[in-house]
């Protein structure tokens, strides 16, 4: 479904600055397969996602998305197979239009736009249905201006719209960091819900090590610029935080101080 | 001021109309200061006028320099996307570029379009005749154009448009080229720019390669007058008081000219300076306002 093949990334490639962010990184995921991504600050996670999206261009390696080789498309032209949630609140969504603008452009996500009205009547039906499925009341403000939400109302949109068009990877990029820890988990349980129900591939990076166990079949985690560590399964259900902060440790060697606070 | 003047300020107000729908897409809609205007205003009233001299029919002139238009704003965008130079510093290439294109055009700085069949000709032909004629016209085209835009920007593409100007990261990850979509966006802004240049060439008679100086800030003076008096909410809203607010700042013009204290008086040449003063004006108040209002 996903491959990944030796993916490296540089960053001031030549220059003084320059930093190895990803070192020949393989990655499968099968269909359906739910990744949580953990690792410490600087480790790649988003480097991972956003080589995925194509937001940076690889230095070396290949990728497919569906059997697709997307190593040389921009990153628009692979949005038609990506749903992605962004870090930032209010990245995913256009501020100054509404909630039922917001929708239609992500209903159109990877095909051609026209001169046809941009929001359908016959669509706003179906955008009201998804709303629903976050129980914030949305759906009965359809023509409400996206600025006038808070970011957690603009979080819950973005996962709702990221999956209109059934995407066949979901990117979420430490979706959740930026809320407070209520909204955090309201989002994060939706993300599940929604996750199950249309049975989406996930790749979902987080901070949070009891998060990235709870959630998803599959945990993968990267230490400066590799996969130190890939368990599915049952071997993942047995998994305890104690554990991964163990391998974390022993990758790592010394100094931990810092980060255990960082990570617990 | 006279009733034949006010006429004649309410018709410039229509014909800068179109160039200030223009503007507003490139300046609110997508967020792109785009100086190119100075240039394509100009570009416009040459292209039309030499077609005109050279015995177009005056609506296939309009058809050709809405299209010199639309190229020339396409210029500045591939500059700034493809080309990666500061939307502001693309534009005044553009601009300055134009000048001599301009020259060229005209063989000349200057083309007279007198005994020439323009628009206004037409009208006597759809029986619309007298001194209504012109305001009529210029009326009729700067409501078609602002209705257009209107329209434009509640289509697929439109909402890409606006979505473009307002968030470039979400649109990316929609599927959208932004590079095409701000292509499309400054070439439409140019492409009105020029059809309004061309239509004020046809209505003085001339096209000179000045007449565009100016143009940018005339353009952003009537798109604030006009959210300042007509308010800003949403695109249907905002594109008709961009339509308003031209009016209103050409009455304003007229009337600052008229004004005389004593032996003072102001001249056509000081109206860079009033137009320069309105806009900073106006932008600062509302920061002003605020400072003020804090306890």
């Amino acid at each position: 479904m996903i491959r990944i093949e030796g993916y490296t990334q540089y960053f001031h490639r030549g220059g003084v600055n320059e930093i190895r962010a990803l070192e020949q990184v393989d990655l499968h995921l099968a269909k359906g397969d739910f990744v949580t991504l953990i690792g410490s600050n600087g480790a790649g996670k988003s480097t991972l996602l956003n080589g995925l999206a194509g937001v940076h261009r690889a230095d070396e390696g290949q990728m497919w998305i569906g059997g697709r080789n997307v190593t040389d498309w921009p990153e628009h032209r692979r949005a038609a197979y990506i749903g992605r949630v962004f870090q930032d609140p209010l990245v995913g969504t256009c501020a100054s239009l509404s909630i039922e603008q917001n929708m239609a452009l992500s209903f159109k996500r990877g095909q051609g736009r026209g001169l046809s009205l941009g929001v359908k009547q016959q669509d706003r039906g179906f955008f009201r249905e998804q709303l629903q499925i976050l129980g914030l009341g949305l759906e009965d403000r359809l023509k409400a201006s996206v600025g006038l939400l808070s970011g957690g109302q603009r979080q819950a949109l973005t996962m709702v719209m990221a999956t209109l068009i059934e995407p066949e990877v979901l990117l979420l990029d430490e979706h959740t960091a930026a809320l407070d820890p209520k909204t955090a988990r309201q989002i994060l349980e939706l993300t599940g819900q929604i996750v199950a129900i249309k049975q989406l591939t996930t790749m979902m990076v987080t901070h949070n090590m009891a998060q990235a166990l709870a959630y998803g079949n599959r945990l993968v985690m990267l230490h400066q610029g590799g996969i130190i560590l890939d368990v599915s399964g049952e071997e993942k259900k047995n998994l305890t935080v104690e554990d991964l902060l163990a391998q974390f440790y022993t990758a790592q060697g010394e100094a931990f101080a810092s980060d255990r606070a960082l990570l617990c | 001021m006279s009733w034949y003047a006010a006429i004649g300020a309410v018709e410039q107000g229509l014909l800068y109309g179109i160039m200030v729908i223009g503007v507003y897409l490139t300046f609110r809609v997508l967020d792109f200061p785009d100086l190119t205007v100075d240039g394509s205003l100009p570009l416009g009233a040459a292209v039309s006028a030499v077609a005109l001299t050279h015995g177009f029919h005056p609506l296939a002139a309009l058809g050709l320099a809405m299209s010199a238009g639309f190229l020339a704003g396409m210029v500045t965008a591939l500059l700034n996307t493809k080309l990666q130079i500061l939307h502001l510093l693309a534009s005044i290439l553009t601009m300055i570029a134009l000048y001599s294109i301009n020259i060229r055009i005209m063989d000349g700085p200057n083309v007279s379009l007198l005994g020439v069949s323009t628009m206004l000709d037409v009208m006597p032909d759809l029986g619309v005749t007298g001194y209504w004629s012109a305001p009529l016209l210029f009326g009729l085209l700067a409501i078609s154009v602002t209705v257009f835009m209107i329209w434009f920007l509640h289509t697929e593409l439109g909402l890409a448009v606006l979505a473009t100007g307002d968030n470039a990261r979400m649109i990316t990850a929609q599927g959208v080229n932004t590079h095409h979509i701000i292509m499309l966006g400054v070439g439409l802004s140019n492409a009105m720019v020029a059809l309004s240049g061309a239509l004020v060439a046809q209505n003085q008679g001339a096209a000179d390669v000045n007449m565009g100086v100016g143009t940018i800030i005339a353009g952003l003076a009537s798109v604030i007058v006009g959210e300042t008096l007509f308010g800003r909410g949403g695109i249907t809203r905002g594109c008709i008081a961009a339509l308003l607010g031209s009016i209103v700042y050409r009455v304003a013009i007229a009337l600052a000219l008229g004004i005389k204290w004593g032996a003072f008086a102001f001249t056509p040449s000081d109206l860079n300076l009033i137009t320069a003063l309105l806009v900073v004006g106006a932008l600062v108040t509302p920061i002003l306002k605020k400072k003020w209002t804090r306890p």
